[in-house]
């Protein structure tokens, strides 16, 4: 079991330096921040200054050698957009986006699995084919149409909810917080919607599917003969089997949702890590970008590394000695 | 005793009966310092007047006005007086005095200091006693009023407290304290700051000007709000009150709203196409073994070429200024004769361009910006078929303006295109920087195809230093017709920059594209 961690935590660190590799390498593309730091009538000497004082002079081999120097001792530099800590905005934007994320992946699992049960137990009512045709809108619309129609319709037609930004927020120590406000709550609705539509259609999808094939099987058929009532046995037996797929995929899908975040922050100005990392894009303003590419592949990796362990305690196969099992 | 307090807090409440007057507004950045000397950008220039202010400044006509100095004279060529307002206190209550003007004077001189061009020409600053300040310049600058209009004015001890004696500096990797705090003199108050969230400014009661101040905007509440659509429906759903850029392809729609009206103005940035007339060969091109660029016909062939009025109609949508001087109205030493341009006039461009021995064209690539200014690369699409039509085949190489400024600032480009502003409101700035040989100080700063003309360069020379207005004025006026002559470069237009807010809000449009909130009034 250790062993297992161990190893996959070296294939972690080597994945987060790859990727911070090509992160670089990217980089030396995206343009010089020294124009956009010093404004239209900066003198040539004045941009060469500034551009060997950020270190921006050197060969992308040296500067990727202190970046990753820096970054293992958990220092990222300094914003070049805000001269700032990166380490301190990511802190700060960190807690925007996790609250939206677990927003949207709660929706999605609360609307989601009923909607699937439902569909597959009245699989011809006219409601059942209605929300199938909804949800076939939610997959193939893209994320930033469906966040500005909402904008259109409920914050410029009704005049319901806001367009923009998280309202107020209460700091609990470094976390800030918008769930323990009015405004905090009703600028949470329409960013997180927009994020789970895709999720809440592939949850109701997998739950309906899944949920149809067990009630197929032979279990069910003696659930019945036994004369069990329909809710113990559409919710006892049938929705059990079906979860344990769906926990999988919603549990990787959870990552996804943080790192593609972005859209949806940029469409609502909601001020989360996406926003930032967009922003740093427009600017050049590369240890930003490192920084969250960098936590993003992590976010991936720790991700998949619970899963794997989750699979480790479920299924009882993956425990047996790899010797014994070799022979 | 319980209605008595009552009554008395009442009687309290009642005393300033100015009533809270909120302004919101947007546009898609944020303010990224509140040190007035770290980042000489414009919208950190805009929110740091409301809290810095300098020594003299501008009305709405662009003339020199008193600020934090109410009288001024230039002893000698060389030695300027300023004398300060009196009772002029700093946010946090301590005075202002002749020692915060030399202070900031040498701060903005600082290496680290983003605002030296502002400068440039200045020796030194000196107090002589603690209303008095002589600035002493290294050569007469007629420009020395304009350039102080950028130079905002801290407080010394606040400084040195703080430890913010220098602008930011990125070589000590350090946060400065002045990013994010703000002590100066002006008519609003850094109430709160959250990055990229929301900054709030409240206004000053002690204010100097705060009688005859124009506007009644008590708090300014500045959101980012980086989607264009989203900015646009904030603005439409009553969330904000002001947007500095509305998206061109939503101002029909916005000036059919009932509750929102759109505010039209110049600005003073002129769009132009430069052309690589130094190599002996063009990077860019088909031409071997010369540089078609070096040629005056095929300078003025590529002119006569455009159809300024088309672009105006089918890519500005009506929305610009053609001109064919490359300084706006607005900007001291402009002159009606340099803004005729040359007719649009496909006959004789082709005829230039066979007499240069051109007749079947060449190949060349026009770079453009796609994100700086307004349907930049929609007008370098109109300018490559309107060139088609001559036989040129022009491909068009679009960028980001991360990526599109640093290549051309290295001279790499054979045709572009550039904007440029004037902060200074004075053509100096723009002769010297564009059409002037690459040379030390500014000179040819943004010179990015290498025109050189010895002729122009003494004009320039001698109006840095002329005092005599009226001389001064004659020679801008030569040289601005000199570089049209030459072609040096082939102007388009000035950009029209539409504002949008709500039908209460009265706003004063400035050429700068500065939002000035003492201005501002919401009814």
């Amino acid at each position: 079991m250790a062993a297992f961690i161990v190893r996959r935590l070296w294939q972690a660190i080597l994945v987060m330096l790859v990727v911070a590799l090509i992160a670089f390498l990217l980089f030396q593309y995206v343009g010089d921040p020294v124009s956009q730091m010093l404004g239209q009538d900066a003198t040539p000497e004045d941009r060469a200054r500034l551009r060997g004082d950020l270190g921006l002079d050197q060969p992308f081999y040296v500067q990727f050698g202190h970046f990753i120097g820096n970054a293992v001792q958990g220092d990222f530099g300094i914003s070049l957009r805000q001269g700032r800590a990166v380490s301190t905005l990511i802190k700060e934007r960190l807690p925007a986006t996790l609250e939206l994320a677990f927003a949207a992946a709660v929706i999605a699992i609360v609307l989601g699995i009923p909607m699937g049960v439902y569909t597959a137990l009245r699989r011809d009512s006219w409601f059942s084919h209605f929300l199938l045709a909804v949800s076939l809108v939610g997959i193939s619309l893209p994320t930033f149409l469906i966040g500005i129609l909402l904008i259109l319709v409920f914050a410029v037609m009704l005049g319901w909810l806001p367009s923009y930004g998280r309202g107020d927020t209460v700091q609990l120590g470094w976390w800030s917080t918008g769930l323990l406000t009015t405004t905090g709550w009703k600028h949470l609705i329409l960013p997180a919607i927009t994020l789970c539509l895709f999720q809440l259609t592939l949850i109701m999808r997998l739950v309906r599917s899944e949920m149809m094939e067990v009630l197929r099987t032979d279990y069910i058929k003696f659930a019945r003969a036994r004369g069990l009532t329909d809710r113990a046995v559409h919710f006892g037996h049938a929705l059990k089997n079906t979860l344990v797929p769906v926990i999988t995929i919603t549990g990787l899908q959870l990552g996804g949702i943080i790192a593609f975040a972005i859209v949806t922050e940029t469409v609502f100005q909601w001020p989360g890590m996406g926003l930032l990392f967009i922003q740093s894009v427009q600017f050049a303003d590369i240890p930003v970008m490192a920084a969250y590419l960098c936590l993003i592949a992590l976010v991936f990796v720790l991700i998949n590394l619970i899963v794997d362990l989750l699979y480790f305690a479920v299924d009882p196969r993956l425990r047996i000695d790899r010797t014994a099992a070799a022979h | 005793m319980r209605l008595t307090i009552a009554a008395f807090a009442a009687a309290l409440s009642v005393a300033p009966v100015i009533d809270a007057k909120t302004l919101r507004w947007a546009s898609q950045g944020d303010i990224s310092t509140m040190d007035p000397h770290a980042q000489n950008e414009g919208l950190n220039n805009t929110a740091n007047s409301y809290i810095y202010e300098p020594l003299v400044t501008y009305n709405e006509k662009f003339e020199v006005v008193p600020a934090l100095s109410t009288d001024w004279k230039q002893e000698t060529p060389l030695i300027w007086r300023f004398n300060l307002r009196q009772g002029v206190k700093f946010h946090d209550g301590t005075p202002l005095t002749a020692a915060d003007v030399v202070f900031s004077i040498d701060r903005a001189m600082q290496p680290t200091s983003n605002f030296r061009q502002y400068t440039v020409g200045v020796q030194r600053a000196h107090a002589v006693d603690d209303n008095t300040v002589i600035i002493y310049t290294t050569v007469p600058n007629p420009v020395l009023l304009r350039q102080l209009t950028e130079l905002r004015i801290v407080n010394k001890g606040w400084a040195e407290k703080n430890k913010v004696v220098a602008p930011q500096n990125f070589v000590q990797k350090e946060e400065t304290y002045a990013a994010r705090n703000a002590n100066g003199t002006g008519p609003f108050m850094l109430k709160s700051r959250e990055v990229d969230i929301k900054t709030v400014f409240v206004t000053n009661p002690n204010w100097w000007g705060a009688k005859t101040k124009k506007g009644n905007v008590t708090e300014v509440v500045y959101t980012p709000i980086k989607s264009d659509s989203t900015r646009t429906a904030a603005l439409l759903s009553g969330e904000i009150d002001f947007l500095l850029d509305p998206v061109p392809q939503d101002i029909a729609r916005l000036k059919q709203t009932p509750s929102i009206k759109v505010v039209e103005g110049a600005e003073n940035r002129t769009i132009f196409i430069g052309m690589d007339q130094f190599r002996d060969e063009l990077q860019y091109s088909d031409v071997k073994g010369k540089n078609p660029f070096k040629d005056v016909r095929v300078r003025q062939a590529l002119y006569h070429a455009i159809d300024i009025e088309g672009i105006k109609r089918a890519v500005m949508r009506g929305s610009s200024d053609p001109t064919g001087s490359i300084i706006q109205r607005a900007v001291l030493g402009w002159t009606p004769a340099s803004h005729e341009r040359l007719p649009f006039d496909e006959k004789k461009a082709k005829e230039l361009l066979t007499a240069a021995g051109y007749p079947n064209g060449f190949a060349v690539t026009l770079d453009c910006p796609n994100n700086r200014y307004i349907n930049d690369e929609e007008i370098c699409k109109a300018l490559v078929s309107m060139w088609a039509r001559l036989g040129l085949k022009v491909s068009l190489n679009a960028m980001p303006r991360a990526t599109y400024f640093p290549k051309i600032q290295k001279h790499d480009t054979s045709l572009y295109l550039l904007g440029w502003g004037v902060p200074t409101f004075d053509a100096l700035y723009s002769l010297q920087s564009l059409p002037m040989t690459v040379g030390k100080g500014g000179d040819g700063n943004f010179n990015l195809g290498r025109v050189s003309s010895p002729e122009f360069d003494q004009l320039v020379e001698s109006i840095k230093g002329e005092v005599d207005v009226k001389k001064r004025n004659q020679m801008i006026a030569d040289a601005l017709m000199l570089h049209n002559k030459q072609v040096m470069h082939i102007p388009l237009h000035n950009q029209v920059i539409p504002w949008a807010m709500r039908k209460n809000v009265s706003v004063v449009h400035r050429a700068d594209n500065r939002l000035e909130v003492q201005w501002v009034r919401i009814d």
